[in-house]
């Protein structure tokens, strides 16, 4: 943590994208701070820049030019391997698209992030273990009588949950949502945002990004993304 | 290839049989002297077995009475010693059990006997059987030589150039090499040698053909011959009569037969090239059907990295599975290979009786059946080349998956 009690801060972050002969320059000098247990809204227009930062923040792009600094660890320091525990064990993270890997079941999907730094013998020790957490999670979030099920047999509503278990599996200190809601139709995407605020109020930090502002007034703080910087 | 392997392996082993292991001798047709003398000597070697000499000519035979001749090679052997040297004894259809009376026509020990080879005196069926009578009549042929001296040179002049002798039929000879089979009788030592004129000055022979004792490196023990040959010729050296000896060479019986060989170890080696172009054609395949997996998972492995898997880890899972395609498909071809080798006989029989169909007609290769002894180094080997080209092939697209950037490959963009 650092001495700020913000779990992660981004400063003066840029990103610029090259499409076709063009350079878009997606964020200006991007600012953010998180404390721990908070639950941050990042709302913008659509290509505004809150996905980049959100992908920027864990860890699966990097920053042309700024610091990240996740419980005062500048992630620009850390190395390939370390770069991988972070998005393995620190963060989780949940897609719009929810990107369940079709060939799992539920369960599979779940405990994914947790066979995936193990070896064949840590994860045969490991197995039995990382099951009942996976049953739990999908207890957790009204899935439990479909763990044996294919992603395609799931409705949009339960996949998200799903995602959201498998996020959850590792217990990662930050969970990171890309427009959780925006696949959904507003009941189910309720429902999401419920389950959400439900574990930020058993002490989970969320930052999650929206172009919706009524999604977004369901978190505890909101930043405005606009032209590349926060207003 | 197993087959093909098996062929080779065959044919090897049967000219290895007609050899022996190792060749004393001179490729012209006068021989070399003083060779009972290393006969002798080698006899008495501690890693040889057995000694033979043998005479090797041409000559005209025809059948009594009707004035026809064919050529053919004349080989004069000593059935007993030769048959310790070489498989003869075994290639005989009468004296298989006692090869020392392959020359006795009729079971008459005054008859000069000769052998032939089973192509010259029979005709094979449909099923590669030759056709023997229960006794063998002794049935005669002329033999008709030119002698010539240590020089090379016709030893008789005038209307009487040749020799000529009668033999009768004492037994067949099937060695499997159709060649030898098709073109050789054999006649004893000793009437051969005259016929040759191979008495005169002093006795000559054209080989001397050698058996090693087992266990005896066939290279080796050649090489041991050769210095055994060298110290020989340099104490007969200067003697009379000694200038063929500066001819004789000492080959084993690969180098001997080495022009018989070549011809099937070039089409094993062409085989081999063509399944090396299969290969490469597999590794080709494997490389688009991973390619393509690749491409269609572009968003899964995006997701594996979005939850801390490594490169390295994306490059071990798909090489995993390109290991475990090449393991189940090597283990389907391998079943499938086995079973096909051990009934390869029963099928082309099946085959021809219902099709008339033959993968080599037996009328005319000197082929039993086909070889289906199961090669396991080579079964080890393709099976580990074949696991290896899959590997080969997944290699390219496993790095460019591994370098699949998360971002790129998840935003909603690229979905």
């Amino acid at each position: 943590m650092s001495k700020d009690g913000f779990i992660i801060e981004a400063q003066g972050i840029h990103k610029t994208y090259r499409m076709g002969a063009a350079q878009v320059q997606v964020l200006k000098g991007a600012d953010i701070a998180v404390k721990r247990g908070e639950f941050v809204a990042i709302v913008g227009a659509s290509g505004s820049g809150k996905s980049t930062l959100l992908h920027i923040l864990g860890a699966l792009d990097r920053p042309d030019k700024g610091v990240v600094r996740f419980e005062g660890r500048d992630l620009s320091g850390m190395g390939g391997g370390e770069l991988n525990e972070y998005r393995n064990k620190m963060i989780g993270f949940v897609f719009q698209f929810y990107h369940l890997l079709d060939e799992l079941n539920v369960l599979e999907n779940v405990i994914l992030p947790a066979m995936v730094p193990a070896g064949i013998i840590e994860w045969a020790s490991k197995r039995a273990g990382v099951k009942k957490r996976g049953r739990e999670l999908l207890k957790a979030v009204g899935l439990e009588e479909r763990a044996t099920h294919k992603p395609y047999q799931l409705s949009g509503g339960e996949r998200q949950r799903a995602a959201i278990a498998r996020a959850l599996v590792n217990e990662p200190r930050l969970l990171l949502a890309d427009e959780p809601t925006g696949n959904l139709d507003s009941a189910t995407g309720n429902g999401i945002l419920e389950l959400l605020e439900r574990l930020n109020r058993a002490g989970q930090t969320i930052v999650m990004v929206t172009h919706d502002e009524r999604v977004a007034k369901r978190a505890g703080r909101t930043i405005m993304l606009a032209d590349g910087r926060v207003k | 290839m197993t087959v093909m392997d098996g062929l080779v392996g065959d044919f090897k082993r049967k000219n290895h049989n007609y050899t022996g292991d190792c060749v004393v001798g001179a490729e012209s047709l006068v021989g070399f002297t003083y060779y009972e003398d290393f006969a002798r000597i080698a006899e008495k070697a501690n890693y040889i077995e057995a000694v033979t000499p043998v005479i090797k000519s041409y000559a005209l035979v025809g059948t009594e009475g009707t004035g026809r001749n064919i050529g053919v090679e004349l080989m004069g052997v000593e059935a007993g010693s030769y048959s310790m040297v070489t498989g003869f004894g075994r290639t005989l259809y009468y004296h298989k059990n006692d090869a020392s009376k392959a020359f006795e026509a009729g079971g008459d020990s005054n008859l000069p006997g000769f052998v032939i080879g089973a192509d010259l005196w029979s005709v094979r069926d449909e099923k590669g059987e030759y056709y023997h009578s229960t006794n063998p009549e002794a049935t005669g042929l002329s033999v008709t030589c030119f002698p010539l001296t240590a020089k090379g040179a016709l030893a008789k002049a005038g209307t009487d150039v040749v020799n000529t002798k009668t033999f009768y039929f004492s037994d067949c000879s099937q060695s499997g090499l159709a060649r030898v089979d098709g073109s050789i009788i054999y006649l004893p030592f000793d009437e051969a040698q005259a016929l040759c004129g191979m008495t005169e000055p002093i006795k000559r022979a054209s080989w001397i053909h050698i058996k090693f004792k087992q266990g005896t490196n066939i290279e080796e023990g050649c090489q041991k011959v050769r210095e055994m040959w060298g110290k020989f010729y340099d104490e007969h050296k200067g003697k009379d009569n000694t200038e063929l000896l500066s001819q004789v060479s000492v080959w084993s019986w690969k180098e001997h037969r080495r022009e018989s060989i070549a011809g099937m170890e070039k089409e094993q080696a062409m085989l081999m090239m063509m399944f090396g172009l299969v290969g490469l054609t597999t590794v080709f395949i494997v490389y688009v059907v991973f390619y393509m997996i690749i491409s269609h998972k572009t968003k899964d492995i995006g997701i594996l990295k979005s939850i801390g898997a490594s490169s390295g880890d994306v490059v071990v899972l798909f090489l995993g599975f390109a290991a475990g395609l090449g393991v189940v498909g090597s283990a389907v071809g391998v079943a499938g290979g086995i079973l096909f080798l051990r009934n390869i006989n029963r099928i082309e029989g099946w085959l021809f009786e219902r099709f008339g169909f033959q993968l080599w007609d037996r009328t005319i290769y000197a082929i039993g059946e086909i070889p289906h002894r199961l090669d396991l180094t080579m079964l080890a080997v393709v099976t580990g080349c074949a696991i290896l080209a899959c590997l080969a092939g997944a290699v390219l697209p496993s790095v460019s998956a591994a370098r699949a950037r998360p971002a790129d490959v998840l935003q909603v963009s690229q979905l």
